[in-house]
């Protein structure tokens, strides 16, 4: 076989099957708002946590539907719970009962 | 007086003891209970308000006004005060007036609990006694008003509406068992009195029903079942009383030196919170003026349903019940008992566990305060500015959304030849008040503590705030030693009494909305108004000032989606409108952008009319 000088790096796609998506379909049951949101960003453009943390709502909800709860959870440390998500949302998602929830659902030291 | 029976005993008194040991013993206990769950520190303030002759002299006169003449009910209603106090008012002087006769007639009978309740049953009148035609005048006095007081609580099941009253509480099963009990009880006692009334003596009422009664019923055997069935219904009431919500009346009385004594609701279930919960009359006086009973699904998540599910431990919807809320404070501000809803929500939702808790320790606050101690020195030459005062201005997370109140409000600073500071025109920490709100007050905490160290460090002698939900709880909760917190209204007030802004009244009809947080929560009313009359006409809504109706877009409320918050806004929007003002006018970013939402009038923060009223001048 020839070597050319180049190969195929392995895939940096997630493979979701190897996910627990239980806590996420728990969120999306007790939240149906959860699925509505489009990712538009504007709770990403309004955070006032963002400056600190990165937190935006359509980050965070990305991060747990692919199970990097790391990343969400570190992003979530600084939601202030202001509300200006829930004033810009367009999809009208009552983003501070859907955080609450999160923050009542996700577990930190519970890692399966 | 001459004694019938030398025992001064008969048996239908049992029942009457019964009820009475028992609700007695039920409230002693209670009462020891609730002082008992106090905090250690709330329980020593309350027994040091008890020696204390202006509280206890409070606690007197509150006594009176509000458990027997029930004054904020007057003020509600004529009727409505008519009906409460004729009652409560009434009994009590049937009972004291009963204790009268008693220690002058039989003094030797004082020990006997039972003696002034049937008085009229173990003596007969003499010829020496008949000076105490006055007693028996009053007691028949007294017991006419309370039947007046029963016919018009008759009607007011029949029609609230003549009561000043839209809706009224769903009566649960105890409450009709108390209700129908406490009507029945004065009519059988006029009527028991009415058989005896030519032996044991009576008045205008009393003997003149002795007359009817033996015209056709001459049978002194009547007697005995009448004073049973009078004593039944006593019975009946004070067994049912500590299940029903006539709770209410030992309850207000442990509560009003409970609150004189400035202890505040810690724990949503203990101590002054479980009193207030008691103490809810359960009258519905909530019901129609808090701001969500616009929509009909939500009248059983007003508080009096919230105290009624509290009392059933029904955690499922008590939860529902304290997240739906917008803690707006209108049930508190009206409650006739001083129950405080909004805050026994907050302390609800306090209870709650969460697995991730927030915290802002990461967050370099010395990054912050280099962006905000500068302070521009605007040289207006127009003004002299008398003293050099250093203002920041704060303008929270909602004014950012708002941009045009915080332009307007730099704007006026810089009119009025102010050196000022913008705290958070880069983004900054949150007030901590919605945290608060949501019942996280650890994380809340935080948040303040952030925020001190920040105007602290910026050297600012004043705080400027635009938005009444940060005002309210910095004047609350941060401890800003020598820096004066003021909400835009307040400081723009004194700035036109100061002469430093000087106002072109334009031609314009402007509605004034009082924020809840702004008007219930801080009581400022009147800066505003004084703003607005200088800026054009003010003109009132139809519910105003302490009664304003929330917009519907607040941050209290966890639960209450986009959509259903529509039909509140209109609502409030509608009330508004009734003096068809060019404008309304608000104080508050998010009043002002919910409003705008659904207004087809212009809605405007009162810093952008006073910015626009102050424009003219300058050209």
């Amino acid at each position: 076989m020839s070597i050319f000088g180049f190969r195929i790096s392995p895939s940096s796609a997630m493979n979701l099957d190897t996910i627990d998506r239980s806590r996420f379909e728990e969120l999306c049951r007790i939240e149906p708002d959860a699925a509505r949101c489009m990712s538009c960003g504007a709770c990403s453009a309004t955070c006032p946590a963002s400056e600190f943390s990165g937190m935006s709502v359509r980050k965070v909800l990305l991060c747990l539907q692919r199970g990097k709860e790391e990343e969400a959870f570190r992003m979530m440390n600084n939601c202030m719970l202001c509300g200006k998500c829930t004033m810009v949302c367009p999809r009208g998602i009552n983003t501070r009962h859907l955080i609450l929830s999160i923050c009542r659902i996700y577990d930190k030291e519970d890692k399966r | 007086m001459r004694e019938i029976y030398l025992s001064g005993y008969s048996n239908f008194i049992i029942p009457f003891m019964i009820g009475m040991i028992f609700v007695l013993s039920w409230c002693a206990i209670g009462a020891v209970r609730i002082i008992l769950q106090l905090p250690a520190d709330d329980r020593k303030k309350f027994f040091l308000s008890l020696i204390n002759p202006r509280i206890m002299l409070k606690n007197i006169r509150d006594w009176f006004c509000d458990c027997l003449f029930h004054v904020k009910l007057w003020k509600r209603n004529k009727l409505l005060g008519y009906m409460h106090s004729s009652i409560a008012f009434g009994w009590f002087m049937i009972i004291v007036i009963g204790h009268i006769e008693v220690f002058l007639y039989t003094p030797e009978r004082m020990h006997q609990v039972w003696y002034p309740i049937f008085f009229r049953y173990f003596v007969a009148v003499t010829e020496n006694t008949m000076k105490g035609s006055f007693f028996f005048f009053l007691m028949d006095f007294f017991l006419l008003v309370i039947l007046s007081g029963i016919v018009l609580a008759i009607v007011k099941r029949i029609r609230s509406r003549f009561f000043g009253m839209r809706r009224t509480t769903r009566a649960s099963i105890t409450d009709l068992i108390g209700l129908y009990s406490l009507w029945s009880i004065f009519p059988l006692r006029l009527l028991a009195e009415g058989f005896t009334a030519d032996i044991s003596g009576g008045s205008f009422l009393t003997k003149s029903l002795n007359t009817v009664l033996h015209s056709f019923l001459s049978d002194q055997m009547n007697m005995l079942p009448t004073w049973w069935a009078y004593s039944i219904a006593l019975c009946i009431f004070m067994c049912i009383l500590p299940f029903s919500r006539y709770m209410h009346i030992p309850a207000e009385i442990l509560l009003i030196p409970l609150r004189n004594a400035g202890i505040k609701v810690r724990h949503a279930r203990k101590g002054i919170a479980k009193l207030q919960v008691y103490s809810c009359p359960g009258c519905g006086v909530c019901i129609d003026a808090c701001p969500m009973s616009a929509v009909k699904a939500n009248i059983k998540d007003t508080t009096v349903y919230l105290n009624r599910q509290i009392k059933r431990y029904n955690e499922r919807r008590i939860e529902e019940i304290s997240d739906k809320c917008l803690l707006c404070g209108k049930c508190t501000a009206v409650c006739p008992v001083g129950v405080e809803g909004d805050k026994m929500r907050i302390a609800q939702r306090s209870l709650r566990k969460y697995n991730l808790a927030p915290s802002y320790a990461n967050i370099d606050e010395n990054i912050l305060i280099s962006r905000c101690n500068k302070f521009v020195n605007t040289s207006n030459t127009n003004v002299t500015s008398s003293k050099n005062q250093k203002v920041i201005y704060f303008s929270g997370c909602m004014t950012a959304l708002t941009p045009a109140i915080s332009k307007a409000t730099t704007s006026l600073l810089q009119k009025s030849g102010i050196s000022y500071e913008i705290m958070d025109k880069d983004g900054g920490i949150c007030c901590g008040r919605p945290m608060m709100t949501a019942g996280r007050i650890e994380q809340a905490e935080e948040m303040i503590a952030k925020n001190t160290a920040i105007i602290k460090a910026s050297g600012a002698d004043t705080l400027l705030l635009s938005c009444p939900i940060c005002y309210k709880i910095f004047k609350e909760r941060y401890d800003l030693e020598g820096i004066e917190i003021l909400h835009h209204t307040e400081f723009f007030d004194r700035l036109i009494n100061e002469g430093r802004l000087s106002v072109n009244k334009e031609d314009k009809k402007y509605a004034y909305h009082d924020p809840c947080e702004l008007g219930r929560g801080c009581g400022i009313y009147d800066q505003p108004r004084n703003i607005v009359n200088m800026a054009g006409k003010l003109v009132e809504g139809e519910k105003n000032r302490k009664e304003s109706i929330c917009c519907g877009g607040s941050l209290g409320s966890l639960t209450l989606s986009f959509e259903k918050r529509k039909a509140l806004t209109e609502n409030a929007l509608n009330n508004l409108r009734i003096a068809s003002p060019d404008t309304i006018v608000t104080a508050c970013p998010l009043c002002r952008s919910t409003f705008n939402r659904y207004s087809d009038i212009p809605v405007k923060d009162i810093a952008e009319i006073l910015d626009e009223a102050t424009m003219k001048r300058k050209r």
